[in-house]
């Protein structure tokens, strides 16, 4: 019965591919000249980012007064980004970690991009607590090193300065790991490549990297390794976000629930966001041959679990707030639903747990086109979340008299698209110059030249 | 000194499965299997020693902890103790969280820097394969001709019988 099941299944890349092949198709569009929908989409990000610099380098000459924060709202659009991006940055280390360990091989044509598109989120994420700063220049003050102010060390019971080590260490982590996934790929680049810099560049990086067994089963042991510390380091980077608001003692923020709430929303916001950017790449680099409807639609489960979690939670904190009899608890979720801001609370709820339950049904998942919007539309919903948590939550505190209501500046709004841009422009560069797809990785988990049934958890 | 190298150039991860474990039982000393992707399985067929780096890795990771738990320690209750919001100065589960993360940043940092350490990988290093291919789709058999016994055309017949596509002999200069 086993083997006829795995005899009927179908192969995770599409084509009968040789190894061969697979080099030739995910190398020849980056030795091609770029097409020009490529310059077009690179010309509409570089122009965002061009936006976000320009933005920036007036809120640091002016001053914080540029954004509508004021005391009542001391975090709002600023935090919500940093927040929103850091989220979208847990996809990568998710497929690339946890689904490794899970020994899910279907990972091999997503990891690359969606490794990548991590660490780019998390440059964007970077830069909004240091702006916030309003002293960007002293962000370097937040590493505890022996300083002239009598050594004044940090507070390391602050959750502001967790977050610090957690971002910086998830950065670096994820660095690596993605670093040494390309390894592998960066020396099969140089030793196809007829451009001579391209050559150049790639036997810089690639190390001398020649397919030694020795070094492939070191290099595998290494892999296994950073997976292991990438998949509890992902879950305490978010259950650190989270408790930057849990530990304050403001209702609407002060929940346990809020770690494991946070993770699940951002492992659902990250594959919300690899679905978006995979249906483009895809299209762009004409790969539907390695990510197959099938990838998308094992990404679509994801998005339903993290949605079913996620609208959990949404419930979770209304139940809580009720039962615990607070009244300034009760108010707040009243507020949330009901109160002015009632339509970011609505637009949350509808894109993050009423448009994915679409995905439960199968002709659904298996459109490139309806996932494509759904995938849109959740980024939509899990920035409103943010948004909701952080100024809905400050707006109206314990005393009337504090409360206070929050618009955002076109300076703020520009902010934002400038990360926008940032992320795309890195993104479309990557698609360019790096193998979108991890080609060793891929190679293992062809049919060719194999009899052994391997297929068996994927 | 230099030692005369037997290379066997093989199509399919199969065929080189079968050629290298039926290297070895013919007594034949494998001296490296170059491939475009790490084979499974392969690492027991060429009988490789399991790699001793997790526990350099597991080291580091400790080390890394225990040094972040003494320094928050020092820095929060020794050198300059501060009252924050009437904290115990020493106050150990508010230090986990950071060393938490630096024992993850010690162990990540500490794989990669020992994986290029162990396996000779720095920048520009000139890399040197057996032939060309194996970064593509080649999987290539190294075998060393280490005594009288080694009969070139008897292994040349066995790695014919595993679909070897090419056979050929390299004198590998001393390092």
């Amino acid at each position: 019965m086993a083997e006829a099941a795995l005899a009927l299944r179908p192969p995770l890349i599409e084509g009968e591919k040789t190894p061969a092949q697979v080099t030739q198709d995910v190398c020849a569009p980056m030795e091609a000249r770029p097409s020009a929908l490529w310059w077009a989409a690179l010309l509409v990000s570089a122009s965002l980012l061009l936006l976000g610099v320009v933005s920036i380098t007036y809120e640091i000459a002016t001053g914080i007064g540029t954004w509508g924060e004021n005391r009542t709202i001391g975090w709002a659009f600023d935090i919500t980004n940093f927040v929103f991006w850091i989220g979208i940055g847990h996809a990568g280390t998710l497929i690339s970690a946890i689904l490794f360990l899970f020994r899910q091989r279907w990972r091999t044509s997503v990891n690359r991009a969606a490794e990548a598109m991590t660490i780019f989120a998390v440059m964007c994420a970077g830069i909004f607590p240091v702006i916030h700063t309003g002293r960007p220049w002293f962000a370097y003050w937040m590493f505890p090193y022996p300083n002239s102010r009598g050594s004044l060390w940090v507070n390391f019971r602050s959750p502001l300065i967790w977050d610090f080590f957690a971002i910086a260490t998830y950065f670096t982590v994820s660095a690596m790991f993605w670093y040494i996934g390309l390894l592998p790929d960066l020396a099969t680049i140089r030793d196809r490549t007829k451009s001579a810099w391209r050559r150049r560049v790639a036997s810089f990086f690639s190390l001398g990297w020649n397919g030694s067994y020795r070094a492939w089963q070191r290099y595998e042991v290494v892999y296994l390794m950073l997976a292991g510390l990438g998949t509890p380091l992902v879950i305490s980077v978010h259950t650190i976000v989270s408790w930057d608001f849990a530990t304050a003692v403001l209702p609407g923020w002060h929940a346990t629930i809020f770690p494991p709430y946070f993770v699940a929303g951002a492992i659902f916001s990250g594959m919300a966001m690899v679905l978006t950017l995979m249906i483009i790449a895809r299209r762009l680099m004409h790969l539907e041959e390695y990510i197959t409807l099938r990838h998308i639609d094992r990404m679509c489960k994801l998005v339903i679990a993290t949605s079913g979690i996620v609208g959990l939670s949404y419930a979770t904190e209304f139940f809580t707030a009720l039962y615990s009899g607070n009244r300034y608890e009760q108010f707040v979720f009243f507020n949330r639903a009901l109160g002015p801001m009632y339509w970011a609370y609505w637009t949350m709820v509808s894109c993050n747990v009423l448009i994915p339950l679409l995905l439960w049904v199968k002709r659904v998942r298996t459109s490139v086109a309806a996932v494509f919007v759904i995938s849109i539309l959740i980024n939509v919903g899990m920035w409103f979340e943010r948004f909701v948590i952080i100024v809905t939550s400050l707006s109206r505190d314990f005393i009337p008299a504090n409360w206070f209501h929050y618009a955002p500046t076109g300076v703020e709004v520009a902010t934002l698209l400038g990360s926008f841009g940032l992320f795309f422009t890195l993104f479309l560069l990557f698609c360019r110059f790096v193998p979108v797809i991890a080609v060793a990785e891929v190679k293992g988990v062809l049919k060719h030249g194999r009899s052994r049934p391997e297929f068996n958890h994927e | 000194m230099s030692r005369r190298l037997f290379v066997g150039v093989f199509e399919s991860e199969d065929d080189t499965l079968a050629a290298v474990s039926a290297s070895r039982r013919s007594g034949f000393k494998v001296v490296d299997v170059y491939a475009p992707y790490a084979v499974h399985g392969l690492e027991e067929a060429m009988g490789l020693a399991p790699s001793r780096l997790p526990w350099i890795v597991f080291l580091l990771g400790l080390a890394g902890a225990a040094f972040k738990v003494w320094f928050e320690f020092w820095t929060t209750a020794v050198d300059w103790p501060l009252n924050v919001g009437g904290k115990p100065f020493n106050s150990l589960p508010a230090f986990v969280p950071v060393t938490f993360e630096v024992m993850v940043l010690c162990a990540a940092v500490g794989a990669v820097i020992s994986l290029f350490f162990v396996c000779r990988l720095f920048p520009s290093k000139k890399a040197v394969a057996p032939v060309a291919g194996v970064t593509d789709n080649r999987f290539a058999v190294v075998l060393e001709e280490s005594d009288s016994t080694f009969v070139t055309s008897e292994v040349q017949r066995m790695f014919e019988r595993f679909h070897a596509v090419h056979v050929e002999e390299q004198i590998e200069e001393a390092r």
